[in-house]
């Protein structure tokens, strides 16, 4: 276990009373697709920021890439790329700056970043597209660009949190094939999601309940577990007991 | 560095791709200054005047002639008492007075010199001016046509009072003032929207996680608003010497230090509303309460501070561009070195570095 990615310990956030992460315990290997999931308000992104060192734990313990998260932000920082819920490339800027500026404030030289840039373009099939501003791109085409300039640092790990929102199922089939191209080239992947076929994508399922982690294993493990033919009445099975209500 | 500049970069990027915005920051202090420069220069015609001559001699019907020939005036001859004339100032039936000593040509003659009295309504500041500078140069034409005749010195003096405002508070402030509010429109306004807008649309938490450093996020988009702030400082300083007439009296060098820290005030300014606000919206509506109001009501610029009641005078004291405003007034218009406004400065200074501490350290609990 000693070379996984991700380890935690009881890791714990409060906000006074509020629990929102209760004692999470789980390791993550490298490249693996690990799903986070959970209702809207169950801690998923309270976990999440907490790994990437945007919001520090009450208590318990966790390292990310080998870096503790209350004493080597920095240096995690360094080995993590990040996509957010929010559409997260500057709207004003053309494809191609939006590329040079994520990867100009990771510290790529020039030539990496001309390198990358254009091999990005190709993998997205963007090339014509480089020199227009992202606010004229589809949807769909603005979440892959937002998911490879989030790698563009070749980052160990990568933090997702819920990226596919509002789009629709094919794209979302295309963006899972960048994941999954990601996570041979050895990245791991972190990602929480409400949709119930992308959890099948993953190769271990984290739920997350009230706070707590309620299941973790592989999709057909759980499947096996709670009798049920999809992830979905997997989800149903434990969502149904959750107290809070959603935010 | 290099990580800074990249950061730099794209800030300029939303600058100069938001066009409207660009046109309104360069463009408004110059549409403001050529406004007033033709409001200021416009030339009067026709104003009225009246005389009351105590003299009746040769000399004053002759200035009186020339001042009924020219086109800026027209004469009110029904009055013919002080009194008369204090009611037609304040009802504003006329705009000058020009009084003739008893006695004006005799003495003119023989002691070769004497005086005119001119009182104008200086509530009206712009008009008051030029028509004082009209009558002296009617004044001075005569005198010199003397000189000629007699082939001796003669001297008239224009004896000139300014009713209602005798420090013509007003024309030379405004430039000052208008310094003070560009900045302001532009550091806090621009800053805090900017500030605010990467929260709104979830780049900001991109950019904590990355390893750029929060202060650099901040150090970068301060850059763009200085510069563009220094070029409005120095449109506005051409501007108001070519069409206003009114050059910097003191150390040019000074005024742009000063300038300087007045723009690090309004930045920081911007960067406390934006750990404030949640939206571009209330951003922006905060900056204008907080900065454009209290400017022009409190800064001295519209209104004299020192009739305001003793509450609102204190009040005065909080707001850094009455501070500014001051220095500005002093190095343009009393040509002022740094001996005269040194404790505006420091004034000026604790605030900023407070406001900047106070932000800093917010921006930073934010964060976590």
């Amino acid at each position: 276990m000693s070379d996984a990615v991700i380890i935690t310990d009881k890791l714990t956030k409060r906000f006074g009373d509020f629990i929102a992460a209760n004692e999470l315990t789980f390791t993550v290997m490298p490249g693996e697709i690990f799903g986070f999931l959970g209702a809207n308000g169950a801690g998923k992104t309270t976990a999440m920021r907490m790994l990437c060192g945007l919001s520090t734990p009450s208590s318990g313990k966790a390292s990310v890439a080998g870096f503790d998260v209350y004493t080597e932000v920095e240096k995690i920082k360094l080995n993590i790329g990040y996509m957010s819920q929010k559409f997260s490339l500057y709207e004003d800027l053309t494809v191609m700056e939006n590329i040079k500026f994520y990867a100009g404030i990771y510290g790529l030289s020039d030539q990496e970043i001309a390198d990358k840039g254009m091999a990005l373009l190709q993998q997205l099939d963007l090339e014509k597209e480089s020199k227009k501003l992202v606010r004229e791109l589809p949807l769909g085409w603005k979440q892959k660009l937002s998911f490879s300039v989030a790698v563009i640092h070749k980052p160990k790990i990568v933090f997702l949190d819920e990226p596919t929102g509002g789009v629709d199922p094919v794209t979302r089939r295309q963006f899972w094939d960048l994941i999954y191209d990601a996570a041979d080239k050895g990245v791991t992947i972190f990602v929480t999601t409400h949709y119930m076929d992308e959890a099948e994508y993953c190769n271990r399922i984290s739920i997350m309940v009230d706070g707590f982690i309620r299941a973790l294993d592989t999709p057909d493990h759980l499947k096996q577990q709670f009798n049920a033919k999809s992830m979905n009445e997997v989800f149903y099975a434990l969502a149904r007991e959750a107290k809070r209500s959603a935010d | 560095m290099k990580q800074l500049f990249t950061f730099i970069r794209k800030e300029f990027y939303h600058v100069f791709r938001d066009q409207k915005t660009l046109l309104m920051l360069f463009g408004l202090p110059i549409a403001q200054i050529i406004l007033f420069g033709f409001a200021l220069t416009n030339e009067i015609k026709n104003a009225k005047i009246v005389i009351i001559d105590y003299a009746k001699d040769r000399a004053s019907a002759q200035i009186i002639e020339r001042i009924e020939a020219s086109k800026y005036f027209e004469v009110d001859k029904t009055l013919i008492s002080h009194r008369e004339m204090e009611a037609a100032f304040k009802e504003g039936k006329i705009k000058m007075a020009l009084i003739f000593p008893e006695n004006f040509n005799y003495n003119l003659l023989h002691t070769n010199s004497n005086q005119i009295q001119l009182i104008a309504d200086a509530s009206d500041i712009n008009t008051a001016t030029t028509l004082t500078n009209y009558m002296s140069s009617i004044i001075m034409e005569y005198q010199n046509e003397l000189m000629k005749e007699n082939l001796v010195t003669m001297t008239i003096v224009p004896e000139v009072r300014m009713l209602y405002n005798p420090q013509l508070k007003g024309e030379h402030t405004f430039v000052p003032g208008m310094m003070a509010m560009i900045m302001l429109l532009i550091c806090v306004m621009m800053t805090s929207i900017s500030i605010v807008r990467e929260k709104e649309m979830g780049t900001m938490e991109i950019l904590l996680v990355s390893p750029f450093q929060p202060l650099m996020v901040i150090l970068s988009k301060f850059v763009p608003y200085i510069l563009i702030s220094l070029v409005n400082v120095t449109s506005i300083l051409l501007l108001s010497w070519l069409f206003l007439d009114l050059p910097v009296k003191g150390s040019i060098l000074l005024l742009y230090s000063e300038s300087f820290l007045f723009i690090i005030t309004s930045l920081a300014l911007g960067l406390f509303i934006s750990i404030n606000a949640k939206s571009q919206q209330s951003a922006m509506f905060i900056s204008l309460g907080l900065t454009m109001l209290p400017t022009l009501l409190l800064s001295g610029f519209m209104f004299p501070i020192e009739n305001m009641p003793l509450p609102l005078q204190i009040i005065s004291n909080i707001i850094p561009s009455k501070w500014y405003y001051i220095i500005v007034r002093s190095i343009m218009i009393k040509g002022s070195t740094f001996v005269a406004i040194w404790r505006e400065t420091l004034i000026l200074g604790v605030m900023t570095l407070f406001i900047l501490i106070i932000s800093l350290k917010r921006f930073k609990i934010r964060l976590v």
